[in-house]
Protein backbone atom coordinates (compact mmCIF):
# COMPACT_ATOMS: atom_id res chain seq x y z
CA UNK A 1 0.00 0.00 0.00
CA UNK A 2 1.13 3.19 -1.01
CA UNK A 3 0.12 6.99 -0.68
CA UNK A 4 3.23 9.37 0.14
CA UNK A 5 5.54 6.17 -1.19
CA UNK A 6 8.23 8.62 1.22
CA UNK A 7 9.08 5.42 3.67
CA UNK A 8 7.85 2.80 0.88
CA UNK A 9 10.27 3.64 -2.07
CA UNK A 10 13.18 3.96 -0.07
CA UNK A 11 12.31 0.46 1.88
CA UNK A 12 11.92 -0.94 -2.52
CA UNK A 13 15.67 0.86 -2.85
CA UNK A 14 17.33 -0.87 -0.18
CA UNK A 15 15.50 -4.28 -1.24
CA UNK A 16 13.98 -4.34 2.51
CA UNK A 17 10.92 -5.56 0.84
CA UNK A 18 9.74 -6.73 -2.69
CA UNK A 19 6.11 -6.62 -2.83
CA UNK A 20 4.23 -8.88 -5.46
CA UNK A 21 1.72 -6.03 -5.71
CA UNK A 22 1.40 -2.13 -4.74
CA UNK A 23 -1.34 -0.12 -4.83
CA UNK A 24 -1.38 3.61 -4.66
CA UNK A 25 -3.89 5.22 -2.56
CA UNK A 26 -2.44 8.80 -3.39
CA UNK A 27 -5.30 9.92 -6.03
CA UNK A 28 -8.36 8.77 -3.89
CA UNK A 29 -10.13 11.81 -3.19
CA UNK A 30 -12.39 10.69 -0.57
CA UNK A 31 -8.89 9.96 1.65
CA UNK A 32 -7.64 13.33 1.35
CA UNK A 33 -9.40 15.42 4.12
CA UNK A 34 -9.04 16.92 7.28
CA UNK A 35 -12.43 17.19 8.70
CA UNK A 36 -13.02 18.30 11.93
CA UNK A 37 -15.84 15.81 14.19
CA UNK A 38 -19.06 17.80 14.40
CA UNK A 39 -18.89 17.87 18.29
CA UNK A 40 -15.45 19.59 17.68
CA UNK A 41 -14.03 17.10 19.87
CA UNK A 42 -11.20 15.77 17.62
CA UNK A 43 -10.11 15.77 13.73
CA UNK A 44 -10.16 13.45 11.17
CA UNK A 45 -7.01 13.09 8.77
CA UNK A 46 -7.03 10.84 5.99
CA UNK A 47 -4.83 8.62 4.42
CA UNK A 48 -3.99 11.11 1.24
CA UNK A 49 -3.17 14.03 3.90
CA UNK A 50 0.77 14.95 3.20
CA UNK A 51 2.04 17.14 6.00
CA UNK A 52 2.99 19.64 3.61
CA UNK A 53 -1.22 19.99 3.91
CA UNK A 54 -0.89 19.72 7.19
CA UNK A 55 1.30 22.42 7.75
CA UNK A 56 -0.42 24.73 5.57
CA UNK A 57 -3.57 23.86 6.99
CA UNK A 58 -5.68 27.63 7.98
CA UNK A 59 -6.87 26.53 11.28
CA UNK A 60 -5.21 23.06 12.20
CA UNK A 61 -2.10 24.13 13.74
CA UNK A 62 -3.95 26.65 16.17
CA UNK A 63 -6.14 24.05 17.44
CA UNK A 64 -3.30 21.30 17.73
CA UNK A 65 -0.64 23.27 18.12
CA UNK A 66 1.50 19.41 19.16
CA UNK A 67 1.10 18.25 15.96
CA UNK A 68 1.95 21.33 14.46
CA UNK A 69 5.21 21.13 15.93
CA UNK A 70 5.81 17.89 14.97
CA UNK A 71 4.98 17.64 11.45
CA UNK A 72 7.63 20.85 11.33
CA UNK A 73 10.03 18.23 13.02
CA UNK A 74 9.53 15.83 9.52
CA UNK A 75 12.03 15.51 7.36
CA UNK A 76 12.55 18.21 4.80
CA UNK A 77 9.84 20.30 2.41
CA UNK A 78 10.17 17.60 -0.14
CA UNK A 79 9.04 14.90 2.26
CA UNK A 80 6.53 17.01 3.45
CA UNK A 81 4.97 17.40 0.25
CA UNK A 82 4.93 13.49 -0.61
CA UNK A 83 4.45 11.87 2.65
CA UNK A 84 1.71 11.08 4.67
CA UNK A 85 0.81 11.32 8.13
CA UNK A 86 -1.59 7.94 7.81
CA UNK A 87 1.84 6.25 6.22
CA UNK A 88 4.26 7.29 9.13
CA UNK A 89 2.26 5.64 11.73
CA UNK A 90 1.53 2.59 9.68
CA UNK A 91 5.29 2.79 8.69
CA UNK A 92 5.72 2.90 12.71
CA UNK A 93 9.29 4.01 13.19
CA UNK A 94 9.80 4.27 16.50
CA UNK A 95 11.70 7.48 15.78
CA UNK A 96 8.82 9.23 13.77
CA UNK A 97 6.86 12.21 15.42
CA UNK A 98 3.95 11.12 13.67
CA UNK A 99 3.20 7.90 15.80
CA UNK A 100 4.23 9.61 18.97
CA UNK A 101 1.83 12.17 18.41
CA UNK A 102 -1.02 9.66 18.10
CA UNK A 103 0.33 7.80 21.07
CA UNK A 104 0.56 11.30 23.16
CA UNK A 105 -3.26 11.97 22.06
CA UNK A 106 -4.68 8.69 22.47
CA UNK A 107 -5.47 9.08 19.28
CA UNK A 108 -6.82 6.34 16.76
CA UNK A 109 -6.24 4.44 13.78
CA UNK A 110 -9.54 3.73 11.39
CA UNK A 111 -8.80 0.83 9.24
CA UNK A 112 -10.98 -0.52 6.73
CA UNK A 113 -10.96 -3.94 5.97
CA UNK A 114 -12.68 -6.96 4.72
CA UNK A 115 -15.63 -6.91 7.22
CA UNK A 116 -16.12 -2.72 7.22
CA UNK A 117 -14.65 -0.03 9.25
CA UNK A 118 -13.21 -0.91 12.83
CA UNK A 119 -10.40 1.58 14.97
CA UNK A 120 -8.02 1.14 16.71
CA UNK A 121 -6.38 2.70 19.63
CA UNK A 122 -2.95 3.96 19.72
CA UNK A 123 -1.67 2.30 22.46
CA UNK A 124 -2.38 -0.88 20.87
CA UNK A 125 -1.83 -0.20 17.24
CA UNK A 126 2.15 -0.40 17.54
CA UNK A 127 3.72 -3.81 18.41
CA UNK A 128 7.29 -3.69 17.95
CA UNK A 129 9.98 -1.76 15.38
CA UNK A 130 8.29 -0.88 12.07
CA UNK A 131 5.32 -3.39 12.45
CA UNK A 132 1.58 -2.48 14.00
CA UNK A 133 -1.23 -4.72 14.33
CA UNK A 134 -2.81 -3.79 10.92
CA UNK A 135 -2.94 -7.12 8.76
CA UNK A 136 -1.34 -6.95 5.31
CA UNK A 137 -4.82 -6.92 3.73
CA UNK A 138 -6.51 -4.26 5.76
CA UNK A 139 -5.98 0.05 5.01
CA UNK A 140 -5.64 2.42 7.45
CA UNK A 141 -7.90 5.26 6.18
CA UNK A 142 -7.45 7.96 8.56
CA UNK A 143 -6.08 8.86 12.21
CA UNK A 144 -8.16 10.32 14.73
CA UNK A 145 -6.64 13.05 17.07
CA UNK A 146 -8.30 14.57 19.91
CA UNK A 147 -8.48 18.21 20.39
CA UNK A 148 -7.20 19.81 23.26
CA UNK A 149 -9.61 20.81 26.18
CA UNK A 150 -10.04 24.38 27.40
CA UNK A 151 -6.83 25.04 29.81
CA UNK A 152 -4.41 22.82 27.83
CA UNK A 153 -0.79 23.30 26.69
CA UNK A 154 1.14 21.19 24.08
CA UNK A 155 4.25 21.19 23.29
CA UNK A 156 6.70 18.92 21.09
CA UNK A 157 10.59 19.16 20.43
CA UNK A 158 13.43 17.02 19.51
CA UNK A 159 17.08 16.40 19.33
CA UNK A 160 18.48 14.78 15.59
CA UNK A 161 22.00 14.58 14.49
CA UNK A 162 21.21 17.49 11.61
CA UNK A 163 18.04 19.23 11.05
CA UNK A 164 15.31 16.53 9.30
CA UNK A 165 17.01 14.00 10.45
CA UNK A 166 14.92 11.11 12.36
CA UNK A 167 14.96 12.18 16.14
CA UNK A 168 17.60 10.58 18.21
CA UNK A 169 14.87 11.73 21.01
CA UNK A 170 11.59 13.17 20.45
CA UNK A 171 9.79 14.12 23.52
CA UNK A 172 6.14 15.57 23.43
CA UNK A 173 3.58 16.66 26.53
CA UNK A 174 -0.01 17.79 26.84
CA UNK A 175 -0.57 19.56 30.15
CA UNK A 176 -3.81 20.83 31.65
CA UNK A 177 -4.40 23.40 34.59
CA UNK A 178 -7.38 23.26 36.42
CA UNK A 179 -8.66 26.74 37.94
CA UNK A 180 -6.16 26.92 40.45
CA UNK A 181 -3.59 26.59 38.55
CA UNK A 182 -2.69 22.89 39.57
CA UNK A 183 -2.04 19.72 36.48
CA UNK A 184 -5.40 18.51 35.99
CA UNK A 185 -3.85 15.98 33.42
CA UNK A 186 -0.72 15.68 32.30
CA UNK A 187 0.78 13.76 28.93
CA UNK A 188 4.20 12.65 28.40
CA UNK A 189 5.30 10.93 25.52
CA UNK A 190 8.90 10.16 23.53
CA UNK A 191 9.98 8.61 20.28
CA UNK A 192 13.49 7.39 19.23
CA UNK A 193 13.70 5.54 22.75
CA UNK A 194 12.31 2.17 22.39
CA UNK A 195 10.33 -0.03 19.71
CA UNK A 196 7.37 1.76 19.85
CA UNK A 197 6.33 5.49 20.94
CA UNK A 198 6.56 5.50 24.51
CA UNK A 199 4.16 6.94 27.05
CA UNK A 200 5.40 8.12 30.47
CA UNK A 201 2.00 6.93 32.37
CA UNK A 202 3.45 6.96 35.66
CA UNK A 203 4.67 10.10 35.73
CA UNK A 204 1.96 11.20 34.08
CA UNK A 205 -0.35 10.06 37.24
CA UNK A 206 2.45 11.43 39.65
CA UNK A 207 1.86 15.07 37.88
CA UNK A 208 -1.90 15.12 38.35
CA UNK A 209 -2.41 17.43 41.19
CA UNK A 210 0.59 18.93 41.75
CA UNK A 211 1.64 22.86 41.48
CA UNK A 212 3.62 23.56 38.26
CA UNK A 213 7.12 24.37 38.92
CA UNK A 214 10.26 24.14 36.89
CA UNK A 215 11.98 21.31 39.67
CA UNK A 216 8.51 19.61 39.06
CA UNK A 217 9.19 19.02 35.09
CA UNK A 218 12.97 18.60 35.81
CA UNK A 219 12.08 15.87 38.40
CA UNK A 220 9.19 14.14 35.99
CA UNK A 221 11.73 14.37 33.42
CA UNK A 222 14.67 12.29 35.20
CA UNK A 223 11.52 10.11 36.55
CA UNK A 224 10.11 9.57 32.77
CA UNK A 225 13.58 8.89 31.40
CA UNK A 226 14.92 5.99 34.25
CA UNK A 227 11.90 4.15 32.87
CA UNK A 228 13.16 4.27 29.68
CA UNK A 229 15.23 1.64 27.98
CA UNK A 230 16.51 2.82 24.46
CA UNK A 231 18.72 1.16 22.66
CA UNK A 232 22.59 2.05 21.46
CA UNK A 233 23.52 2.42 17.91
CA UNK A 234 25.46 4.10 15.41
CA UNK A 235 23.64 7.37 16.08
CA UNK A 236 23.43 7.31 20.22
CA UNK A 237 24.54 5.38 22.98
CA UNK A 238 21.74 4.87 25.54
CA UNK A 239 22.84 6.73 27.82
CA UNK A 240 22.88 9.38 26.02
CA UNK A 241 19.32 8.73 24.61
CA UNK A 242 18.21 8.76 28.16
CA UNK A 243 20.05 11.99 29.43
CA UNK A 244 18.54 13.71 26.53
CA UNK A 245 14.71 12.50 27.19
CA UNK A 246 15.05 13.88 30.65
CA UNK A 247 16.40 16.95 29.53
CA UNK A 248 13.23 17.16 26.58
CA UNK A 249 10.51 16.11 28.99
CA UNK A 250 11.19 19.07 31.53
CA UNK A 251 11.68 20.88 28.46
CA UNK A 252 8.06 20.24 26.79
CA UNK A 253 6.59 19.86 29.82
CA UNK A 254 7.93 23.56 30.49
CA UNK A 255 6.75 24.89 27.42
CA UNK A 256 3.10 23.11 27.43
CA UNK A 257 3.07 24.51 31.04
CA UNK A 258 3.61 28.22 29.66
CA UNK A 259 1.29 27.92 26.59
CA UNK A 260 -1.46 26.54 29.01
CA UNK A 261 -0.93 29.12 31.30
CA UNK A 262 -1.62 31.45 28.72
CA UNK A 263 -4.37 29.61 26.78
CA UNK A 264 -6.25 29.27 30.20
CA UNK A 265 -9.53 31.56 30.08
CA UNK A 266 -8.69 33.42 26.88
CA UNK A 267 -9.90 31.70 23.66
CA UNK A 268 -10.35 28.18 25.43
CA UNK A 269 -8.34 26.51 22.57
CA UNK A 270 -5.37 25.73 24.52
CA UNK A 271 -1.86 26.19 23.48
CA UNK A 272 -2.70 28.53 20.32
CA UNK A 273 -0.22 31.17 21.52
CA UNK A 274 2.37 28.39 20.55
CA UNK B 1 -5.14 3.62 -8.86
CA UNK B 2 -1.87 1.19 -10.53
CA UNK B 3 -2.47 -2.79 -9.83
CA UNK B 4 0.11 -5.28 -10.98
CA UNK B 5 0.59 -9.11 -10.20
CA UNK B 6 3.97 -10.68 -11.22
CA UNK B 7 5.19 -13.78 -10.39
CA UNK B 8 8.30 -13.75 -8.01
CA UNK B 9 10.87 -14.50 -10.11
CA UNK B 10 9.82 -12.37 -13.57
CA UNK B 11 10.12 -8.70 -14.47
CA UNK B 12 7.23 -6.85 -14.11
CA UNK B 13 5.32 -5.87 -17.05
CA UNK B 14 6.01 -2.08 -18.63
CA UNK B 15 2.94 -0.02 -18.12
CA UNK B 16 2.43 3.30 -19.97
CA UNK B 17 2.64 6.63 -17.92
CA UNK B 18 1.61 10.12 -19.61
CA UNK B 19 2.52 13.07 -17.89
CA UNK B 20 4.15 17.07 -18.69
CA UNK B 21 7.51 17.52 -18.25
CA UNK B 22 8.36 21.17 -18.92
CA UNK B 23 4.73 21.72 -20.27
CA UNK B 24 5.32 18.91 -23.37
CA UNK B 25 3.23 15.49 -23.38
CA UNK B 26 5.31 12.67 -22.34
CA UNK B 27 4.57 8.81 -22.54
CA UNK B 28 6.98 6.41 -20.99
CA UNK B 29 6.47 2.43 -20.42
CA UNK B 30 8.12 1.65 -17.12
CA UNK B 31 8.12 -0.89 -14.82
CA UNK B 32 5.90 -0.03 -11.96
CA UNK B 33 8.95 -0.05 -9.76
CA UNK B 34 10.55 2.20 -11.63
CA UNK B 35 11.03 5.79 -9.80
CA UNK B 36 10.75 9.05 -11.71
CA UNK B 37 14.42 10.18 -11.59
CA UNK B 38 15.34 6.60 -13.74
CA UNK B 39 12.17 7.48 -16.10
CA UNK B 40 13.38 11.13 -16.54
CA UNK B 41 16.87 10.29 -16.86
CA UNK B 42 17.04 6.96 -18.43
CA UNK B 43 13.77 6.78 -20.64
CA UNK B 44 13.49 10.40 -21.29
CA UNK B 45 17.71 11.08 -21.18
CA UNK B 46 16.77 14.15 -19.18
CA UNK B 47 19.69 13.50 -17.26
CA UNK B 48 20.10 17.62 -15.71
CA UNK B 49 18.19 15.52 -12.51
CA UNK B 50 21.21 13.90 -10.50
CA UNK B 51 20.89 10.94 -8.64
CA UNK B 52 22.77 11.63 -5.78
CA UNK B 53 21.56 9.04 -2.58
CA UNK B 54 18.67 7.46 -4.31
CA UNK B 55 17.50 7.04 -0.79
CA UNK B 56 15.53 10.77 0.20
CA UNK B 57 18.45 11.90 1.62
CA UNK B 58 20.45 14.28 -0.27
CA UNK B 59 18.13 16.22 -2.56
CA UNK B 60 19.89 16.12 -5.95
CA UNK B 61 17.02 14.60 -7.98
CA UNK B 62 14.59 17.18 -6.68
CA UNK B 63 11.92 18.38 -9.26
CA UNK B 64 8.88 19.54 -8.96
CA UNK B 65 5.19 17.86 -9.59
CA UNK B 66 2.27 19.77 -9.17
CA UNK B 67 3.80 22.92 -7.96
CA UNK B 68 5.18 21.03 -5.20
CA UNK B 69 9.21 19.87 -4.90
CA UNK B 70 9.51 16.42 -4.39
CA UNK B 71 12.45 14.00 -4.22
CA UNK B 72 12.48 12.28 -7.98
CA UNK B 73 14.12 9.28 -6.48
CA UNK B 74 11.51 8.69 -3.67
CA UNK B 75 8.71 9.19 -6.57
CA UNK B 76 7.17 6.32 -8.64
CA UNK B 77 6.86 7.07 -12.23
CA UNK B 78 3.24 5.03 -12.65
CA UNK B 79 2.45 7.59 -9.83
CA UNK B 80 2.83 10.35 -11.75
CA UNK B 81 0.48 9.44 -14.33
CA UNK B 82 -1.08 13.27 -15.61
CA UNK B 83 1.05 14.86 -13.75
CA UNK B 84 2.99 18.41 -14.26
CA UNK B 85 6.78 17.86 -13.53
CA UNK B 86 9.33 21.17 -13.96
CA UNK B 87 13.50 19.86 -14.30
CA UNK B 88 16.03 21.74 -14.86
CA UNK B 89 16.16 21.26 -18.29
CA UNK B 90 12.65 23.48 -18.49
CA UNK B 91 13.78 26.82 -17.20
CA UNK B 92 15.80 28.66 -19.97
CA UNK B 93 14.91 30.06 -22.44
CA UNK B 94 17.13 30.27 -25.74
CA UNK B 95 20.49 32.26 -24.98
CA UNK B 96 18.84 32.94 -21.68
CA UNK B 97 19.40 31.51 -18.35
CA UNK B 98 16.51 31.12 -16.15
CA UNK B 99 16.78 34.21 -13.35
CA UNK B 100 17.85 31.42 -10.55
CA UNK B 101 20.35 29.83 -12.79
CA UNK B 102 21.60 33.23 -13.54
CA UNK B 103 21.79 34.16 -9.99
CA UNK B 104 23.54 30.54 -9.19
CA UNK B 105 26.27 31.91 -11.87
CA UNK B 106 26.66 35.50 -10.65
CA UNK B 107 27.33 34.10 -6.55
CA UNK B 108 29.18 31.28 -7.21
CA UNK B 109 26.25 29.36 -5.34
CA UNK B 110 28.67 25.98 -6.33
CA UNK B 111 31.94 24.31 -6.61
CA UNK B 112 31.66 20.83 -7.90
CA UNK B 113 27.72 21.38 -9.33
CA UNK B 114 26.46 18.21 -8.29
CA UNK B 115 23.54 19.20 -5.84
CA UNK B 116 23.17 22.17 -8.40
CA UNK B 117 20.01 21.14 -10.35
CA UNK B 118 18.18 19.75 -7.43
CA UNK B 119 18.92 23.45 -5.53
CA UNK B 120 17.51 24.96 -8.08
CA UNK B 121 14.62 23.35 -8.56
CA UNK B 122 13.90 23.74 -4.62
CA UNK B 123 14.53 27.10 -4.89
CA UNK B 124 11.97 27.36 -7.70
CA UNK B 125 9.10 25.63 -6.01
CA UNK B 126 10.29 28.17 -3.28
CA UNK B 127 9.73 31.24 -5.19
CA UNK B 128 6.68 30.09 -7.09
CA UNK B 129 5.05 30.37 -3.96
CA UNK B 130 6.81 32.93 -1.98
CA UNK B 131 8.49 35.82 -4.31
CA UNK B 132 10.19 37.50 -1.33
CA UNK B 133 11.13 35.17 1.39
CA UNK B 134 13.43 35.65 4.21
CA UNK B 135 16.57 34.35 4.51
CA UNK B 136 14.80 31.69 7.39
CA UNK B 137 12.44 30.70 4.66
CA UNK B 138 15.03 29.95 2.21
CA UNK B 139 16.96 28.07 4.64
CA UNK B 140 14.63 25.91 5.41
CA UNK B 141 13.52 25.05 2.01
CA UNK B 142 16.91 24.64 1.10
CA UNK B 143 17.11 22.22 4.01
CA UNK B 144 16.63 18.82 2.08
CA UNK B 145 19.31 19.65 -0.68
CA UNK B 146 22.63 18.56 0.81
CA UNK B 147 25.86 20.64 -0.80
CA UNK B 148 28.45 18.49 0.08
CA UNK B 149 30.81 21.50 -1.22
CA UNK B 150 29.40 23.47 0.88
CA UNK B 151 28.18 26.17 -0.61
CA UNK B 152 25.07 27.14 1.24
CA UNK B 153 25.60 30.72 2.24
CA UNK B 154 25.94 31.67 -1.65
CA UNK B 155 22.88 29.61 -2.29
CA UNK B 156 21.01 31.58 0.56
CA UNK B 157 22.91 34.86 -1.05
CA UNK B 158 21.67 33.32 -5.12
CA UNK B 159 18.27 32.62 -3.89
CA UNK B 160 17.70 36.02 -2.64
CA UNK B 161 19.20 37.52 -5.21
CA UNK B 162 16.71 35.62 -7.94
CA UNK B 163 13.80 36.33 -6.05
CA UNK B 164 14.69 39.91 -6.61
CA UNK B 165 15.20 39.37 -10.13
CA UNK B 166 12.26 37.67 -10.65
CA UNK B 167 10.07 40.26 -8.81
CA UNK B 168 12.00 43.32 -11.00
CA UNK B 169 11.07 41.55 -14.02
CA UNK B 170 7.56 40.31 -13.18
CA UNK B 171 6.92 43.62 -12.05
CA UNK B 172 8.36 45.06 -15.85
CA UNK B 173 6.00 42.17 -17.73
CA UNK B 174 3.18 42.56 -15.44
CA UNK B 175 3.60 39.04 -13.64
CA UNK B 176 3.44 36.72 -16.66
CA UNK B 177 6.54 35.16 -16.42
CA UNK B 178 5.90 31.50 -17.80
Amino acid sequence: MLAGGQSLVPMLHMRLVRPVALVDIHRAADLDFIEFTPEGESVRIGAAVRHADLLRHPVLGARLPVLREAVAHVAHPAIRNRGTAVGSVCHADPAAEMPAVLALLDGEVEVLGAAGLYTVPADAFFLTYFTTVLPPEDVAVALRLPLPAPGTGQAFMEVARREGDFALVGAAACLRLDADGRVAEARLAFCGVGDTPVRAREVEAQLAGTVPSAAAWREAGAAAAAHLEPESDAHASAAYRREVAAYLAARVLEAAHRRAEGAFGADGRGGAAG
Amino acid sequence: MAIQTVERTGRPRKVPVTFTVNGELREVWVEPRRTLLDALRIDLGLTGTKEGCDHGNCGACTVIVDGRAVYSCLTLAVSCEGASIETVEGLSRPGRLHPIQQAFLERDAFQCGYCTPGQIMSAKALLDRRPDPSPEEIREAMSGNLCRCGAYPRIVEAVRAAAAALRAEGAGEGGARA
